[in-house]
């Protein structure tokens, strides 16, 4: 059931001293939305650039439909690319963009304007056709390059950080409306992003870049719930990281002395040292979370009013650091004395050794 | 104030020669003499006559158009080389290729006459033609490389992505969005040549020399105001020349404007 349409086999990519991209593996499936994630210079725009093929890997393999296509050039390819600056043709019309690979594709005249007009009501810009790029909005500039994308029908649509020049409220919209129109199409899609939110929210599969090379894939879900590496735990959602030294299977003393207890898929051996990730949506400030919480002392470092919720920073009794998120405003000062509850199953293990 | 009158001052002084050969160039007289003592055409007509000169604006019609038609594409190919591949020794390249703006022009005239003479080709428009080229070279090079600085190479990428095999880039997005600074290589490229004297005398014969030589040749031997009538015409010609493109640069300008968001 799972087609593979885009696959890198152990690709590798230098520039100068950089290691760009570091034997590389990724399987692409038909029809889902697959996001590189990770910070700038982490590999994930080189990983899409072999993939539409502006930029040769020094080593691996790339395949499209099971054909080796790494020394083709992307103008053969048949792949769709929107980019971070839209890079519409300036000196050209709307509609002149949108027709562009269509021209270059010889499609008959009837067929370019007709073409033309359905993906620009896709886009639902049907009236822009005449206008030039720098008419409109970047919203609607954006809108643009993805109807000159999706017009060629190609086999994957590629997206390079295509939100990221818009501001904050229509970046949430057309995060949704990109959403939509991924479906209505249908269409394989790769999306490059450092937005931890677009990548959880848009995609069915997330891979987390970091340094060249896919630190993990998986659901959003997985990426979120079970961390594989400490630096996945860090980059997705703010986290805390907590060492610790495990007593028994069901408890484990944390660095600072505090005694909690976990339910951790692995069964854990007495004496070894873990790393704990607690996401901080999960940790309760004052009034307790019930039942079997664990409850542990701290000291509120600092305060910060985000609108819906607070952040906080607490300084757990004996040493450690806990982020944690009310919702609303916070009723405490820094310096203010708390009791925080932290459910076992908040606790999530991230291996030792895989730390970045 | 003071600012004002320096600036007058300024203009007076910076039009003054222009207005001089203007006004000397309507003397009745054989002499050229400022005041003019009266008001004449005949000198026009004598310039306009003059075959030698009729024959040196035809070969400076012809050096222009053909040393701006090849400096034009060998420029643009060269600027593109220079900001977009990572060549090694770029400064070493930038350098030679500018360097006919900083060599005397009587060093580079002098190699060319030889090299010409060595090659059989002096009375020929060849040589005349390839020095042009070689002195024209930096300008359009000069501007062109700032146009190609300018043109977000995703663009490019985009194009291909769609289908559009490289010469097709080049083509429908390189070339257009390169316009506005082909149009002021075109222009330098037009007026350096055609006010190109010292390299041009050294390189050309009676037969296909050009304008400026024609017109130093006409004043180390004749002392009447037909080189002043001269003057005025190359003058007139030269500003209807810069005028137009200027027009068409400042269209460009505008269509670059609204280009870049």
């Amino acid at each position: 059931m799972n087609t593979t349409v885009v696959a890198l086999e152990g690709v590798s990519k230098r520039y100068g001293a950089v290691q760009a991209l570091d034997a590389v593996d990724l399987a692409v499936y038909e029809g889902e939305m697959l996001s590189l994630l990770g910070p700038s210079g982490c590999g994930k725009t080189t990983t899409l650039n072999v993939i539409a093929g502006f930029v040769e890997p020094e080593e691996g393999r790339v395949l499209l439909d099971g054909d080796d296509v790494t020394r083709q050039p992307a103008w053969r390819r048949g792949l769709g690319v929107v980019f971070q600056s839209y890079a519409l043709f300036p000196h050209m019309s709307v509609a002149d963009n949108v027709a562009f690979g269509l021209r270059e594709r010889g499609v008959p005249r009837a067929d370019v304007a007709a073409r033309v007009r359905e993906a620009l009501t896709l886009v639902r810009l049907p009236e822009a056709g005449p206008l030039r790029p720098s008419q409109l909005s970047g919203g609607m500039q954006q809108r643009v390059a993805l109807a000159r994308a999706l017009v060629i029908r190609p086999r994957v649509l590629l997206l390079d950080e295509p939100l990221a020049a818009l501001d904050r409220k229509l970046r949430e919209e057309m995060r949704a409306e990109l959403k939509d129109i991924q479906r209505e199409v249908g269409i394989t899609t790769v999306f490059v992003t450092h937005d931890q939110h677009e990548a959880l929210g848009l995609s069915d599969r997330v891979a987390v870049m970091n340094a060249g090379r896919i630190e993990q894939l998986g659901s959003p879900r997985e990426v979120y719930e079970q961390p594989a590496t400490r630096f996945v735990a860090d980059f997705i959602g703010a986290s805390t990281v907590l060492e610790g030294r495990v007593v028994d299977a069901r408890t484990v003393v944390l660095a600072g002395g505090q005694r909690v207890e976990v339910h951790l898929p692995r069964v854990l051996s007495a004496g070894a040292t873990v790393r704990l990730v607690v996401r901080p949506e999960r940790v309760a400030v004052g009034g307790g979370a019930g039942g079997a919480a664990n409850v542990l002392r701290a000291r509120i470092a600092s305060v910060m009013f985000l609108g819906d919720h607070s952040e906080l920073r607490l300084d757990l009794d004996g040493g450690g650091r806990l982020l944690a998120t009310v919702s609303g405003p916070a009723l405490f000062q820094p310096g203010d004395a708390a009791t925080i509850s932290v459910p076992p199953d908040a606790f999530l293990e991230v291996p030792t050794t895989a730390s970045l | 104030m003071i600012a004002r009158a320096v600036v007058v001052l300024l203009l007076a002084f910076m039009t003054l020669p222009t207005v001089v050969v203007v006004v000397a160039s309507v003397n009745p007289t054989e002499m050229l003499a400022f005041p003019p003592s009266g008001f004449s055409l005949r000198w026009y007509e004598h310039a306009l006559t003059y075959p030698q000169f009729r024959r040196a604006a035809v070969n400076s019609v012809i050096v222009t158009a053909a040393s701006a038609a090849l400096a034009l594409p060998i420029g643009t190919a060269a600027a593109l080389a220079l900001v977009r591949h990572p060549l090694r020794l770029r400064g070493f390249w930038t350098a030679v290729l500018l360097s006919p703006l900083v060599v005397p022009g009587v060093a580079a005239g002098l190699g060319l006459l030889i090299l010409a003479a060595r090659l059989g080709l002096l009375a020929n428009h060849a040589v005349l033609i390839a020095a042009h080229v070689i002195l024209v070279l930096p300008f359009v090079i000069r501007s062109v490389m700032v146009s190609v600085a300018n043109l977000d190479p995703m663009l490019e990428r985009a194009a291909a992505s769609l289908g559009a095999r490289p010469w097709r880039v080049f083509r429908m997005v390189t070339l257009p969005l390169l316009r506005p600074g082909l149009f002021a290589a075109l222009l330098f490229a037009i007026i350096v040549s055609v006010n190109e004297f010292v390299v041009s005398l050294f390189v050309s014969t009676r037969v296909t020399e050009i304008l400026p030589v024609a017109m130093f040749t006409y004043v180390v031997n004749y002392t009447d105001p037909t080189m002043a009538a001269v003057s005025t015409l190359f003058i007139g010609a030269t500003f209807v020349v810069v005028f137009a493109a200027d027009r068409l640069l400042h269209l460009s300008r505008v269509f670059q404007i609204d280009t870049h968001r």
